[in-house]
């Protein structure tokens, strides 16, 4: 018996953004409650209303830096539907298409590699002191070396679609302002090979590592839960850029099918909770209970039917074997998804390169003016969807913003909580160890804390504890 | 960098943050691609979002901070880089000017922003169930400022680079300058406001 405490791990590092964690244990050393908290807020839906809607594709970006891309995407697909263009020309859309596998290669890339790889190859106890991206490249040089390479080429490929690696302006309403000079065709072509070869190696290397620690992998912070994505129109391919949504629950069970996007709000909604400034979303006839899911890599290997790059898809067949062809619900499987969209990334950036539309220069539509759009986009944490009104002006007087973190909001808070009691609870003891084991079940999620409530400032991920009552007891923050 | 320092460690040390901003900076920091093996030859990198030092270790010749600050926790986290680096580096718009989080600074017509911001996003939103019909306010959330400042209204600061994000060239070249001690201020081509 001893004293309810409370501990602290501020800031969660290894994640894209700022984040808080609080677990309640009781006098028990039981944990009662775990929350993940976040405790940024930006307003962006209320400061965005008066700006030109030409202006918002290059705005929303600032809300991410880290895939930036995909709201810049979802902001220009908005604007697409406000500006009357349903069907973009060949070149724009492919155009968007590449900046946008550019952006999910990085992007996943740097999750792996830099963010989640130091737990997977020191062990999710290692010390400190050796958990992050340099010492990975001082120990296996190699593997750090092709991290950085493969990281690089994505952003390159963002820099020629967009004009900059970071906050680019490719997209405008209704098109793109640039083609790809056949130059730097030939410059990405020329290593397009290597970079399939190392994304190949890198599904091994994440496959290898769920299937060889299959005891950890099924208890991590697993549970079953709804998934949903975009999938294809036709076909329900895997399709980051376009599609419909598909939910379907924890056993494959369809709850909505080639939803149009359009129409998100008919069946989503999400709860306000006073502990975190990041909203929690459900699907509105199922209720807050029952109804959240989870989105994102795995989610999207759950959702979609199959992939149609051939690599990519025998990797996605095998990934679904492991469950029978049911969802797969470990979390720490996201992190074999994410690879194999990587392998689907290059295969679909190699398609691309070799596509004379990239040369086009028909490369902007008009059509007849809306007053409202919805763009929808499957960034690489998942469903992304940007909804936006505007005036006779073109200044904007709505809008709605659903980030991919946000849709995880349940999953990585039952994630901290199911980690929680199953590695701290029953010790006196809470090593730093112990802690980042909370750590690793959110970076799982490859969360983008930056801009899962649009919001202003930090959230540093701590850990608090709380007793039975409610009361804070300490507060222990985690230091090295 | 001070003489005491280098005596201490042969590499010098770096420290990150990230505060109001949105990663992008820290994004551009990594854009330094294979030049970052060099880099890595020159320091050690200390507490970083990059790394799982969520402390200062020891004092630290370069502090490089992202984003402006907008809660009270980037007030603390600001003046404790400030007390632990020898130089400070204030990186990119955000940090600069405050940015697109400053964008909650002044809305036109509106006396109160800030409130009009919390109220859209928590209470009038037409896609949301709010049942207890408040804004979140909890213990565990630091509390807002009434603005977004820029770092250098918080504490002094010795460097700005500008840009949004600035370019990995330009991080490089400052970095390896200032440790190398051939730091005589930026080269204009280098520098890019957007
Ligand atoms: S300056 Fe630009 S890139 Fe840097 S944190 Fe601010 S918005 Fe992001």
């Amino acid at each position: 018996m001893g004293e309810p405490r409370l501990i602290e791990i501020s800031p969660v590092t290894r994640v894209e953004g700022h984040g808080k964690v609080t677990i309640h244990l009781n006098s028990e050393n039981e944990v009662d409650e775990a929350r993940l908290h976040i405790v940024e807020f930006r307003g962006f839906e209320r400061f965005i209303r008066g700006r030109l809607m030409w202006e918002v594709p290059v705005i929303v970006q600032r809300l991410c830096g880290i895939c930036p891309v995909s709201h810049h995407l979802a902001a220009a697909k908005a604007m697409d539907m406000i500006a009357g263009v349903d069907q973009l020309t060949p070149t724009a859309e492919k155009m968007r298409r590449l900046m946008h596998y550019g952006q999910v290669m990085q992007s996943h890339v740097l999750h792996f590699f830099h963010l989640a790889a130091p737990d997977l190859l020191f062990g999710f106890g290692a010390p400190a002191e050796k958990r992050n991206i340099f010492e990975v490249i001082k120990e296996q040089p190699e593997l750090g070396k092709r991290a950085v390479l493969m990281r690089k080429y994505g952003q390159e490929i963002i820099e020629a679609t967009a004009g900059k690696k970071i906050h680019g302006t490719g997209a405008v309403p209704g098109g793109i302002n640039r083609n790809l000079p056949i130059e730097r065709r030939d410059h990405f072509l020329s290593s397009i090979d290597e970079m399939l070869a190392w994304a190949q190696d890198a599904v091994k290397l994440a496959r290898d590592y769920t299937l060889e620690h299959e005891d950890l992998v099924a208890e991590f912070g697993s549970f079953p839960s709804n998934y949903m994505s975009l999938v294809r129109e036709e076909d329900g391919a895997l399709d980051l850029y376009h599609g419909n949504l598909r939910a379907l629950s924890s056993t494959g069970n369809v709850i909505f099918d080639q939803l149009p996007y359009p129409q998100y709000h008919e069946r989503l909604i999400e709860d306000v909770r006073s502990w975190s400034y990041m909203k929690f979303p459900f699907i509105k006839e199922l209720g807050p209970e029952v109804g959240w899911y989870r989105v994102g890599p795995l989610a999207r290997m759950n959702t979609a039917s199959f992939i149609d790059t051939p690599i990519a898809d025998a990797a996605h067949k095998e990934l679904k074997a492991v469950t029978d062809g049911h969802p797969n619900n470990s979390t720490l499987a996201n992190h074999w998804a994410r690879m194999i969209e990587v392998v689907h990334c290059v295969e679909k950036i190699r398609e691309l390169l070799n596509d004379p539309d990239l040369q086009g220069n028909d490369l902007v539509m008009t059509g007849e003016r809306r007053g409202e759009g919805i763009g929808v986009i499957e960034a690489p944490r998942g469903n992304l969807i940007h909804h936006y009104q505007v005036d006779e002006n073109d200044q904007v007087t709505y809008c709605n913003l659903i980030v991919s973190t946000t849709h995880n909001n349940e999953g990585m808070n039952r994630a901290v909580k199911d980690v929680a009691v199953k590695h701290l609870s029953g010790h006196d003891q809470i090593t730093e160890g112990m802690l980042n084991h909370v750590e690793v079940a959110i970076r799982a999620y490859d969360p983008c804390l930056s801009c899962a409530t649009h919001a202003l400032g930090q959230m540093p991920l701590q850990v608090e504890l709380f007793n039975a009552e409610g009361e804070l007891v300490d507060s222990k923050a985690q230091s090295v | 960098m001070s003489e005491r320092s280098q005596a201490e460690h042969p590499k010098a040390r770096i420290a990150t943050a990230s505060l109001a901003g949105c990663f992008g900076c820290h994004m551009a920091i990594l854009d330094i691609d294979e030049r970052l093996m060099d880099l890595m030859k020159l320091v050690e990198v200390d507490r970083s979002p990059l790394t799982d030092k969520k402390r200062f270790t020891q004092r630290c010749d370069i502090g490089i901070i992202e984003g402006g600050c907008c809660n009270e926790e980037n007030v603390h986290v600001l003046q404790d880089f400030r007390r632990n680096c020898d130089v400070l580096i204030a990186l990119g718009q955000c940090a600069i000017m405050g940015g697109l989080p400053a964008m909650r600074n002044a809305i036109m017509h509106s006396d109160e922003p800030l409130r009009e911001c919390l109220d859209e996003a928590y209470i009038t939103g037409r896609y949301i169930r709010n049942t207890t019909h408040n804004v979140p306010n909890d213990p565990a959330l630091p509390l807002l400022l009434d603005e977004v400042y820029p770092c250098a209204q918080v504490v002094e600061i010795d460097y700005q680079i500008p840009g949004c994000a600035p370019e990995g060239d330009i991080i490089f070249d400052t970095l390896s300058k200032l440790l190398t001690g051939k730091f005589r201020g930026f080269e204009r081509e280098m520098i890019k406001f957007d």
